[in-house]
């Protein structure tokens, strides 16, 4: 493996004439980036900016507080995914609900949440439904067998947000636009490339669908440097292995039946239109914001207690140029979500540190 | 009315009465441990065991078990209840004599599950060569009605003078891992998840006490020895890095990691490096020994895999850094607390 990164970051070294700015759209890339150390064998030239994918960072403070108030509910079980857990909201985060005697599941799946509902008639279970277009379609299958089975003891509290408006908001921005984007390959792989295409000329920059391992990583990234010195614009597919252009049909149907786009308000960065996922009105019985009476919540505003996320996630800063990054703010006791999540631009800069610049 | 307050006989499930003091106590003690771990003889039951004399230092350790699902591809809590100790002796270098077995069940525990516990447990303890000399039951009272805890204490003889500890390990010293990480919390994980990570994925649970006994066997100075257990190797090693005040490099491509753990950890953000083993040790040893004791390591089953895979410098930016296969060095930072699943 180790020749064929070296050819592409040799290949990288012979194209770049000039400076280029390209973003890596996903978490999921940032943390391999960071894993292999890559930016310190980039030229000169080339810089790499973390992007606003991740789905656990940008989910509004509301979204977690009303998590937290539902697992209080009496008869609630709240089920959320694992890297949910312990990102802060305004009081404490999943992990200190439990702690304190709220019901919550850590699950890996939706249908895990359906199943509970299957299993425990006498609870109500509410999912907490995060993530971009990679996970909104498991939790409509979720929805659809939760009707089909006839459950009343289910609803989804849903914050999932969508890549391209987001995307479409950064290159709105007068400072620190890209000047490349990586897509994110597995958003890809559902969506399809379309939306990217509309994008890339629009704004008239090349969008390289690219994957995660350092091969897929390095030949988008590749492929993205080409496409900058020659000066095109347009999408490119570097990772067809997973992503097709007309994405999985299926799985976007089934995110048609019962999810409608609305405005949301992104952490950190702000209202995105068109930026979130809501249940549509037929399915209105399952939404717990409906149900639990929790008004609107994803508007809210917050405040940002010192953490620069805001920054991090539009690629105006890297993580590691923020003050508290590594001192005040570390994944024992964060100050906003990237440096807990996953996918967090923060934490992939913490957990592989540079040897030269440890701070 | 009055109910009648003695119990209903129900054969199958550990009720309160089992922990009671009575005959279904006694008799739980006999036809399930007894039968299995053996019984004192005839008239020589007491409240302690008077064990025999032993020639050298003895080393003494205690662990709990807690895990679920109780059973698992490659053992059960009971296996893991005797190698968790074992091991646990053998990192001293001590060679495991005795075992007491604590066990707390759950009201409504099945009994076959008990039974099928208790004699993996026998079994592990007998490949092991240890015995089992005492022990203890608790019933509490039902929660989720599965519960099943088990401690173990272990005693051990030391037969070595050497000092075997992060403070002797020495600039230059050889970094051994005895086999493939993360099989162990894997496994778990995928059963817990739900998840099928493919039928060949099983614990590496194991006990590693006759590899690391024949490194000291054969006459190599061991400086330091610890099982990968929670937190995995960046756990373990950072622990020794910081206590000795030195730094451990590693080179990535030189730890094994099979590929169905690698791409299940992949597929749920987590990293192997930080993945729970119950089977596996590192070993740091002076580096003109560290051929010999991967000859001696590769001649037993439990630690076939062994490879050398970094060395002890004197301290750097960090405790423990890593050299990945881009050959860039970065820093690997003990895990803070849990690893959580990611959502995609």
């Amino acid at each position: 493996m180790k020749n064929k990164l070296g050819q592409y970051i040799d290949e990288l070294h012979r194209l770049v004439t000039k400076p280029h700015s390209i973003m890596e759209v996903c978490g999921g890339q940032t943390h391999a980036i960071a894993a292999l150390g890559l930016e310190n064998l980039l030229p000169e030239q080339l810089r790499l900016v973390h992007g606003p994918g991740c789905p656990v960072c940008v989910t509004a403070v509301g979204f977690i507080d009303a998590a937290m108030r539902l697992s209080h509910e009496k008869n609630v079980v709240l089920c959320s995914y694992g890297d949910m857990m312990r990102v802060p909201g305004s009081a404490g985060d999943l992990f200190s609900a439990r702690a304190r005697g709220g019901q919550v599941e850590l699950i890996y799946s939706p249908l895990d949440a359906v199943k509970l509902a299957a299993n425990k008639p006498e609870k109500h279970i509410v999912l907490f439904a995060v993530g971009f277009e990679t996970t909104a379609p498991a939790t409509a299958v979720a929805l659809l067998q939760a009707k089909q089975l006839g459950l009343k003891n289910f609803s989804v509290l849903c914050a999932h947000v969508l890549v391209p408006p987001c995307l479409e908001w950064l290159l709105q921005m007068e400072d620190g636009k890209p000047d490349g984007l990586l897509a994110p390959g597995h958003v890809c792989a559902i969506t399809g490339t379309e939306e990217y295409i509309d994008l890339a000329h629009q704004y008239q920059l090349p969008i390289v669908v690219t994957g995660f391992e350092p091969n897929d990583l390095l030949r988008g990234l590749v492929e993205c440097v080409r496409r900058l010195e020659q000066g095109d614009y347009g999408v490119w597919n570097a990772y067809a292995r997973c992503v097709q252009r007309q994405g999985n049909s299926v799985a976007m149907q089934a995110m048609k039946k019962v999810f409608s786009p609305e405005n949301r308000y992104w952490r950190g960065l702000g209202n995105i239109t068109n930026g979130g996922l809501c249940l549509c009105e037929e399915w209105a019985e399952y939404d717990a914001l409906k149900k639990f009476c929790m008004g609107d919540i994803s508007q809210e505003e917050e405040k940002s207690g010192g953490c620069r996320a805001g920054d991090v996630l539009r690629g105006m800063m890297k993580p590691e140029q923020c003050l508290h990054f590594g001192k005040e703010c570390t994944p024992l006791s964060p100050l906003g979500a990237p440096m807990v999540s996953s996918e967090g631009a923060c934490a992939a800069c913490f957990r592989y540190r540079n040897v030269e610049n440890p701070r | 009315m009055f109910e009648c307050p003695i119990p209903e006989t129900e054969k199958d499930y550990v009720q309160m009465a089992h922990g009671g003091g009575g005959r279904m106590m006694n008799q739980l003690i006999r036809e399930v441990f007894l039968k299995e771990f053996g019984s004192p003889e005839v008239g020589k039951q007491n409240d302690a065991t008077v064990l025999p004399q032993v020639d050298g230092r003895i080393a003494m350790t205690t662990d709990s078990f807690v895990v679920t699902p109780l059973e698992f591809p490659g053992g059960s809590i009971g296996s893991l209840a005797v190698h968790g100790t074992v091991n646990d002796l053998a990192m001293s270098g001590a060679t495991p004599l005795y075992l007491t077995a604590g066990f707390i069940l759950e009201e409504g525990l099945s009994l076959d599950l008990l039974k099928r516990v208790v004699k993996d447990m026998a079994k592990a303890a007998q490949k092991a060569g240890v015995t089992i000399v005492t022990g203890d039951t608790k019933v509490v009272e039902r929660q989720g009605g599965n519960g099943l805890y088990i401690n173990t204490s272990g005693v051990g003889i030391v037969q070595h003078e050497l000092e075997i500890c992060p403070a002797s390990i020495r600039e230059g010293d050889a970094v051994l891992l005895s086999g493939d990480l993360g099989r162990h919390g894997m496994t778990i994980m995928s059963l817990r998840s739900g998840l099928n990570f493919g039928d060949q994925l099983e614990s590496d649970s194991a006990a590693v006490h006759k590899a690391a006994l024949a490194l000291i066997e054969a006459g190599i100075p061991i400086h330091c020895m610890r099982d990968v257990t929670r937190g995995g190797l960046t756990s373990t090693l950072s622990e020794i890095a910081e206590d000795s005040g030195k730094t451990i490099s590693l080179n990535e491509e030189n730890i094994p990691v099979r590929d169905d753990v690698r791409s299940a950890c992949q597929l749920l953000g987590l990293d192997p490096l930080q993945v729970a083993c119950e089977g596996r040790f590192a070993v740091i040893l002076p580096a003109e020994y560290a051929n010999k004791a991967l000859q001696i390591l590769h001649s037993h089953p439990v630690s076939q895999g062994a490879e050398i895979i970094g060395m002890v410098e004197t301290r750097r930016t960090a405790p423990l850094l890593l050299t990945g296969v881009l050959g860039v060095e970065r820093i690997l930072t003990m895990p803070t607390g849990m690893q959580l699943p990611r959502i995609c």
